[in-house]
Order: structure tokens, then C-alpha cells, then sequence
């Protein structure tokens, strides 16, 4: 196991936004988290990373392999981020630095974490790029984000997250922001670099169709707890909780 | 905008009783004032002391009463001259707006070249081509001030303009006029009271500014900036100049408290729109 | 580089777009010259305009501003003075020959210090440029790092305390503390040198740029450097104390915008050390406001400078301006407007460089 949340709580403004979420995630395989908007997915992402907005207490723990990532001080957890633990958010036109160009941005993060010089980092970057098939990759480096359209600015972000070679990838509502034509691009690419790379990767996302096409395990998140965790084929065929039911009828056109 | 509540803080407050307290100076000068703000009956130049508070003028005046009724100058001289910066401004940008094309153009140029020269130095001439007064401090100030509210005006216009209820009017047949003044005027009036709230200290820097250049009021009128110029020549005598100086900064840090948080009560969206364009 | 044509009006402004990198940035940047240029010549002869209806078409009588009283009560010499200003013109014409002059240079001769304009603003203005350059440097420095501070502290002690100082600095009247500052830091604590520009002891610096700082560093003479630099310290400090309150404020709200930006919280989600968040991904982006509001202030610094060189007795254009405006020197009235309008085209044209070079987005289309 390489992730594990454990009894995560989280307050917030005098409000219990995650109250005991619990959640494991595993080298090579997708972990899909799914509920409404609201649910606290996107809280449990950025409590892994300790990003929770200013003024949020945290309890329980988060363990990476033997050490407690709630634990550590700042400079401790700075190390871990970016570096072993790593994050694709929802929007992909915000989420990339509009002043800085893709090498900047695939590079920066790397020479800290890594120490390369700058024609290594330079180097891996194209293969970065390549990696997540952005055409002219060379090219591409001297480019700003606003350049690209949306599902390759998405793919820049994923390249930007595997710089460090992360072995958790947490990718919060990775296609929700992206036109329908090139959401299941994105999947697929997250699928296969977590096939190839033997990353353990946590997809968020409130619709359980992107969940029923990559997902390896499922959990359904309700109110800021996790209601039901198990196999996808299980979890989807025959949910044990009546919210998972109800989410899966809400889905259109969806049959078992 | 939800006045109440934001209007609960500290700086507000103060602001608030400074403001007022001015109010109450300017208004009962003749009956708070220990002497008349023109006799020359005192000793010439002596410190603050008994009798004499803030000490008297190198023609032995009572600074202290002068001070006093320079606030029924000032006051009420520098809210007329935002109420017509308004008035010139909002108008001259609602018509740009909502007409658009060369009217906008042209309006919207002029604003520019206004804009082009610093505040003092386009006030200074014109006072001195209008002649050294009080009244002419007053027009020259104007002619520096109304372009922030075209500005605004003419922004908050056309993003109303772009909305339904005033294009089905016109095509319901109103007048321009009718529409500009039921559709449009009332979504415009909150930002502009704003920046109007925050005007009211930078108009009074600018018309004392220009009467310590001369420009404005005359000798022995108890004009603060004035009374600062005239405190200039015997600055060894730092009371002449220091009380009235006060005066204005007192004056302009209550208004720019109240404007201040008057900004902060306002959406974030409507404020930034009032910032870029008035600035 | 290549030679820049002017746009055509078939031009496709988002041919850049699909050209991307260096290469891209050329015709757009031509494009924006030609147009600046063109406001820049529109604006110079509105100024000129400007002055001129201003300093005509009004009450006030440069014949009597000018002539004492004994000469005003002879016909002959005041006829002979409008004359010998071109005063006996159709006004028109008074412009049209004024604005022949410009073009070719000359802004015409002073009425007060009979020298040509030309020549008096070549005096003055390093001066004020020394005066409000220094101001606006100082005020970008402090007012910056207080806003940053003051957005980083959020409603803590220290942002509060920054939110009234700020309001302090753009409520106190500017002649009024030039005086102040005059009286307790010369008259009183003597820490301060005196008025003008150097000590009175000390001949100027041999003229290159006019700036007395730079100059004696230039040619290396250091006594004069130290007290350039003594006297324009209190005058610049005053003077920027406005522009310090303006722009603390603007850059405390542009940072908070900034920080609560997405890609913010995608940097820190790299591992990047908390300077690189600041600088890079906080205050970079939050500058292009920021300028914006450096440029304008500069412009409310030049207003400042009339007040402050008075007290100061700094030989500048705002003392110029006065002394014309005062007595309706109509052509140095003229010749102040068309520097200060220059100056404020130059200020806009800096601001709209750096946009370029901070923000690609605006470098790129
Ligand atoms: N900055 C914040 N301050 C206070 N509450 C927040 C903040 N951001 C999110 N929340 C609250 O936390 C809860 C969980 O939010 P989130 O994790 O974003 O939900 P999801 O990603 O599942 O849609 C929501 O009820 C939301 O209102
Ligand atoms: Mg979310």
C-alpha cells in the first residue's frame, strides 16, 4: 500500500467538512473517489498535501510507505510534495502559471526537487511532453499555457505532476473543465501512466461513467465521510449502501 | 451594498465622529470661536498659550478661531465642488455611454488630455487665466476632476446598456433620455457615491493646494491653505502654519476613512471597475 | 531585427496567435508603436490647444500680469509689448505660428526671464526629473513591500496598521508637510541639509544629464555626490509619502487576488520553496496592476513637485510652472504642458512595455 488516509478530520470555520475519511491507494492501480459536489473530495486531496485553505485543523493520519505526512513540519512536507506526492487540478487554464512558459513550468520544480542542471531538466521535459503526447515538444517548451487548447494544457499539467517522478498522483476532476471530445483522451493517458509508471493514483470526480472506464477501486464519499470502498465491478454492479444506488440511477443511460 | 454592518469597525467610526465634529466646527464657528477670525487684536506671533490656543498670526489674529471658520469655507466648498465634479462628470460619461460612437469619442479624448496633465499644474493654470478667487480655485479643481467620473459613469453605463430592459425600452419607443434616466441612472448611483466619498479629500488637498499657491483665496480670509502659505514667511513661528495644516489632514483622513471602508462594503467586482477607471 | 512595416488594415490580429514564440511578438509590437506614436501627435497638439484656448480665451491679461502700472497707463508701450509678443494677431494665427515654432523647436521666448523657453526647460526639467524620479523609486520599493506585507498579514495587527499609515500618507497635504518636514529636520534637528540642490558652497557637477546624483558619480566627485544626495533625500521622501499610501493599498489588493488564484495553490502542490511563491507566482502576476497604478502615480508625483519645490527652493519645472502661470507667460505656460504631456506619454509608454514584459499574453497578441 503506498497511500493511506485514516480517520481524516477536517474543520473548517467551526464546520466538520471531512468527519473520519478513510481511503488506501495502491502502486499501479486507479482509485476512483466519487459523491456529490460538496462531498469533500476535493478537502481530502488537498489535506494530503497539507494546501487546506488558511485556518482548517487537522486530525487523524496520512501515511506515505512508513512516515506520517500530517506530521512533518513544513520544510518536510515541501520535500514530498511535488516531489513523492504529486497533483493535476480541475481547471487547467488557471492552474498553469499564464506568465511562464510550459519549460519554466515542467522545470522549475524539477531542478529543486531533483537537482538536475538545466539542460538535463530541459531534456526531460521534452520527454515529458512526449510522454503525454503534446506534438512538437521542443517547440512546445518556449510556449505559454494560452497558446494551447484545453485538453493539451491538461496534458502539460499531468507532464508537470510526473516531472519528479511522484508515486502518488492526485488528479482532482482531471476532465470535468475539458470539452466531452477530449475527456476520454485524458483518461486514457492517466490510465496508461499509471499502468506504465506504477504510479498509485486517486481520480476524483463526481460522474461515475468517467469512474466505470478507468477505475480500478471505487469510493463513494457522502457528507465528508467515505460510505463505500471495494472493486470497481462490485461497487458499481452491486452497491451495498442506497447512496451509491442512487447516484447510479441518476446516471443516464447507464445500465449495470 | 449592506451599509450597516460594514460600518462597524474602528476606522469608520473615527472617521465618522472626525467628519462630524467638522460638521459641528463649521456650523456653530460663530459661537465656539474666542475671537472674530479678522480683528487683529492680539499680540503678533505669540505661542499657544492662555487666551490663545493655538497661538496668533504675524498680524495678531487668533489662529485657533481662524481655524475654525476656515471650516465654513473649506466644508461646505469642497462637498459643492464633488457634487458638481458628479454632476459635469456623470453626465458628460452617461451620454458617452449610452450614445457611444463620436460623441463617446470625442468626450472620452478630452478626458484623456485632462487626464494627460497633472491635477496641479492644469488646476494652476486655469486659476491663474480665471484670475486669483476662491470661486475660480473652485471651477479650475472641477476642471481636473470630473473626467473620473465620466470614466466610471461611462463603464457602469455601458455594462447596463448591454442588458435587456433598456434595449426593450428603446424598442418600446421611450426616449433616450427616459431610459438613461429610469434604467440606467439608478444602477449607477452606488459606485459613484463611492468614489465621490473618496474624491471629497483629494478635492480638498487640490483647492487648499492652490490657495497656498495664491490662486485661491484671498488674503484675509481663513482659508487653511492660506493660513499655511502665511505661515510659510515666519515658519520660525511653526503654530501659523501648523494648526491649519492639521486642519486639512484631519479632514481628508476622515473622508478617506469613511471612502475606505465604503470600498470594502462594495462587491469586489464593481470596486476594481471603480479603481482601474478612476486612477 | 527586421524592418517594421505598419500595420495593414488586412492585418489578422491573431496571426500572432498561430505564430507563436519570439517571432510572433513583431508586427504586434509595430502595430502598437504606430498607434502610440499617433496618440502621442494627437495628444501633443490637443496640449498645445489646450494651453493655448486656455491662456487666451479667459479673463486674465498677460499685459497687465507683465507691465507695471506706470507702462500699463501708456497706450504706446503696451501696444508696442503686444507687438513684440505677437499679441496683435488673430488668435489663430497666434497658434498657428506658435505650433510652426514647436514643431521647428522653438517654444518661443520667455515674457518673464526673456530666454527662450527652449532653454529654461532644459534648466528645470532634470531637476524635477531627479526630484520625482527618486520619489517614484522610493514610493515602488516601500509601497510594494508594505502591500505585499499588509496581504500576507490579512487582518492581523500589521495590515491594519499598514491600512492606516496608507491612508495617512494620501490624506496629508503635501505643502503642508514639505513645510513640516523643513521646519523640525533643518530648522530644529539640523539632520537635514538646507534648500536647493547642493550645498551653496559646491559648484554643480559638469552637465550631462542634468541629474546631480548621477553627474558627480559620473565624474567622480564624491563631495558634491553626498550632498545632491543629502538634499534630495527630504524633498523625494515627501513627496512620495501620497504615492506610498496609493500604491501600498492597490498592491495589497492585487496580491490577494493573486493569492487566491489557482495556479497559486498548483505551485505550492510542486514543492516550491515559499520564496518562489512569492516572487514568482505571487508578485509577478500581481504587478501588471501594480504598474498600472505606478505610472498614474507618477503623474500625481509631478503635481506634488509644484508644492514641494516651493518650500525646497528645488529649481524645477513645478517652480517654472508657477512663476509662467502666475504671470501668464503664455509661451512657457505652453512649453511646461508640452514637457508634461511628453513626460506622461513616456511614463505610458514604460508601463506598456513592461505589461509586455511581465505578461506574455500581452507580448503575444
Ligand atoms: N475555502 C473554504 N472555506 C470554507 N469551506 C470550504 C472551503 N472550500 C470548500 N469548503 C466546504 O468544504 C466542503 C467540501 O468541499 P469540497 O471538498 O470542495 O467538495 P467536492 O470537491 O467534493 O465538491 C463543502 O461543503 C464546501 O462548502
Ligand atoms: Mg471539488
Amino acid at each position: 500500500m503506498t497511500l493511506a488516509i485514516s480517520d481524516l478530520k477536517v474543520t473548517l470555520g467551526g464546520r466538520e467538512i471531512l468527519r473520519g475519511v478513510d481511503l488506501e491507494l495502491r502502486a499501479g492501480q486507479v482509485h476512483g473517489l466519487a459523491g456529490e459536489s460538496g462531498s469533500g473530495k476535493t478537502m481530502t486531496g488537498l489535506a494530503v498535501l497539507g494546501l487546506l485553505p488558511h485556518g482548517a485543523r487537522v486530525s487523524g493520519r496520512i501515511t506515505l510507505g512508513e512516515r506520517d505526512l500530517l506530521a512533518m513540519t513544513p520544510r518536510q512536507l515541501n520535500a514530498v510534495r511535488g516531489g513523492e506526492v504529486a497533483m493535476v487540478f480541475q481547471d487547467p487554464a488557471t492552474s498553469l502559471h499564464p506568465m511562464l512558459t510550459i519549460g519554466r513550468q515542467l522545470t522549475e520544480h524539477m531542478r529543486h526537487h531533483m537537482r538536475l542542471d538545466r539542460r538535463q531538466a530541459r531534456a526531460r521535459a521534452a520527454d515529458l511532453l512526449r510522454q503525454v503526447r503534446i506534438p512538437g515538444a521542443e517547440e512546445a517548451l518556449g510556449r505559454y499555457p494560452h497558446q494551447f487548447s484545453g485538453g493539451m494544457r491538461q496534458r502539460i499539467a499531468i507532464a508537470v505532476a510526473l516531472a519528479c517522478s511522484p508515486k502518488v498522483l492526485i488528479a482532482d476532476e482531471p476532465t470535468t473543465a475539458l470539452d466531452v471530445t477530449v475527456q476520454a483522451g485524458i483518461l486514457r493517458l492517466l490510465r496508461g501512466l499509471c499502468d506504465d509508471l506504477d504510479l498509485a493514483v486517486l481520480l476524483v470526480t463526481h460522474d461515475l461513467g468517467v469512474m466505470s472506464a478507468v477505475a480500478d477501486e471505487v469510493s463513494v464519499m457522502r457528507d465528508g465521510v467515505v460510505v463505500e470502498t471495494g472493486p470497481r465491478a462490485q461497487v458499481l454492479r452491486d452497491p451495498a449502501h442506497p447512496y451509491t444506488r442512487a447516484l447510479l440511477d441518476s446516471l443516464p443511460g447507464e445500465t449495470s | 451594498m449592506k451599509l450597516p454592518r460594514a460600518w462597524r469597525q474602528p476606522l469608520a467610526i473615527t472617521g465618522g465622529v472626525i467628519a462630524l465634529a467638522w460638521f459641528v466646527i463649521a456650523l456653530s464657528a460663530p459661537l465656539l470661536a474666542p475671537h472674530d477670525p479678522l480683528a487683529q487684536e492680539l499680540p503678533r506671533l505669540a505661542p499657544p498659550g492662555p487666551g490663545h490656543w493655538f497661538g496668533t498670526d504675524q498680524l495678531g489674529r487668533d489662529i485657533l478661531s481662524r481655524v475654525m471658520y476656515g471650516a465654513r469655507l473649506s466644508i461646505p466648498l469642497t462637498l459643492l465642488l464633488v457634487a458638481m465634479s458628479v454632476l459635469v462628470g456623470g453626465l458628460l460619461g452617461a451620454i458617452s455611454g449610452y450614445f457611444g460612437k463620436w460623441v463617446d469619442e470625442t468626450i472620452m479624448r478630452f478626458a484623456d488630455l485632462v487626464f494627460a496633465f497633472p491635477t496641479v499644474i492644469l488646476a494652476m493654470v486655469v486659476a491663474a487665466a480665471l484670475g486669483a478667487s476662491l470661486a475660480n480655485a473652485v471651477l479650475a479643481v472641477l476642471v481636473v476632476a470630473w473626467p473620473a467620473y465620466a470614466r466610471v459613469t461611462r463603464g457602469l453605463v455601458l455594462g447596463v446598456r448591454q442588458r435587456e430592459f433598456v434595449l426593450s425600452g428603446r424598442l418600446l419607443g421611450f426616449s433616450a433620455w427616459r431610459s438613461l434616466r429610469v434604467d440606467v441612472l439608478p444602477n449607477v448611483t452606488g459606485p459613484i457615491l463611492v468614489l465621490a466619498t473618496l474624491d471629497i479629500g483629494t478635492a480638498l488637498l487640490l483647492l487648499s493646494g492652490l490657495s497656498f499657491l495664491g490662486l485661491g483665496a484671498k488674503p484675509p480670509s481663513p482659508e487653511w491653505g492660506a493660513m499655511v502659505a502665511s505661515g510659510v514667511e515666519v515658519f520660525d513661528s511653526w503654530w501659523v502654519a501648523a494648526f491649519p495644516g492639521l486642519a486639512i489632514l484631519t479632514v481628508v483622513l476622515a473622508f478617506n476613512f469613511l471612502g475606505d471602508t465604503l470600498r470594502d462594503a462594495l462587491d469586489p467586482r464593481t470596486a476594481r471597475a471603480i479603481k482601474e477607471r478612476a486612477l | 531585427m527586421s524592418i517594421k512595416r505598419p500595420p495593414a488594415p488586412g492585418d489578422d490580429p491573431k496571426a500572432a496567435r498561430r505564430e507563436p514564440g519570439r517571432r510572433g511578438a513583431r508586427s504586434p509590437l509595430a502595430r502598437f508603436l504606430v498607434r502610440r506614436v499617433l496618440t502621442a501627435l494627437l495628444l501633443a497638439v490637443g496640449i498645445t490647444l489646450v494651453t493655448f484656448v486656455l491662456t487666451n480665451l479667459v479673463p486674465g491679461d498677460p499685459v497687465a500680469a507683465n507691465l507695471g502700472q506706470r507702462a500699463l497707463g501708456d497706450p504706446a508701450i503696451v501696444a508696442q509689448w503686444r507687438t513684440e509678443h505677437g499679441l496683435d494677431k488673430p488668435l489663430p494665427e497666434q497658434y498657428l505660428l506658435h505650433l510652426r515654432g514647436v514643431v521647428q523647436g522653438d517654444l518661443g521666448t520667455s515674457q518673464q526671464s526673456h530666454r527662450p523657453v527652449l532653454d529654461d526647460l532644459a534648466d528645470s526639467v532634470p531637476a524635477t526629473l531627479e526630484l520625482a524620479g527618486a520619489a517614484i523609486l522610493i514610493s515602488i520599493v516601500v509601497g510594494v513591500a508594505f502591500g505585499v506585507v499588509a496581504a500576507l498579514r490579512r487582518d492581523r495587527f500589521s495590515d491594519h496598521l499598514l491600512r492606516v499609515l496608507s491612508l495617512f500618507g494620501i490624506s496629508v497635504p503635501t505643502f503642508w508637510l514639505a513645510l513640516t518636514a523643513f521646519y523640525v529636520l533643518f530648522y530644529r534637528l539640523r539632520i537635514a541639509p538646507g534648500s536647493g540642490r547642493i550645498d551653496p558652497g559646491l559648484t554643480p557637477p559638469p552637465h550631462v544629464t542634468g541629474l546631480y546624483t548621477l553627474d558627480a558619480a559620473l565624474a567622480g566627485q564624491w563631495d558634491v555626490f553626498s550632498s545632491a544626495v543629502g538634499h534630495l533625500v527630504t524633498p523625494a521622501l515627501v513627496l512620495a509619502l501620497y504615492t506610498i499610501g496609493l500604491l501600498t493599498r492597490f498592491t495589497r489588493s492585487a496580491v490577494l487576488e493573486v493569492l487566491g488564484q489557482d495556479h497559486v495553490r498548483a505551485g505550492r502542490a510542486k514543492g516550491l520553496p515559499p520564496r518562489v511563491i512569492l516572487f514568482r507566482y505571487v508578485l509577478r502576476p500581481a504587478l501588471v496592476p501594480v504598474i498600472t497604478v505606478a505610472g498614474l502615480a507618477f503623474g500625481s508625483l509631478l503635481s506634488g513637485t509644484v508644492l514641494v519645490e516651493a518650500i525646497f527652493a528645488w529649481p524645477g519645472v513645478g517652480q517654472y510652472a508657477y512663476k509662467s502661470a502666475t504671470t501668464l507667460d503664455l509661451p512657457a505656460v505652453m512649453g511646461v504642458g508640452l514637457v508634461v504631456g511628453g513626460v506622461y506619454l513616456v511614463i505610458n509608454l514604460i508601463v506598456d512595455v513592461l505589461y509586455g514584459v511581465i505578461d506574455p499574453r500581452v507580448r503575444l497578441s
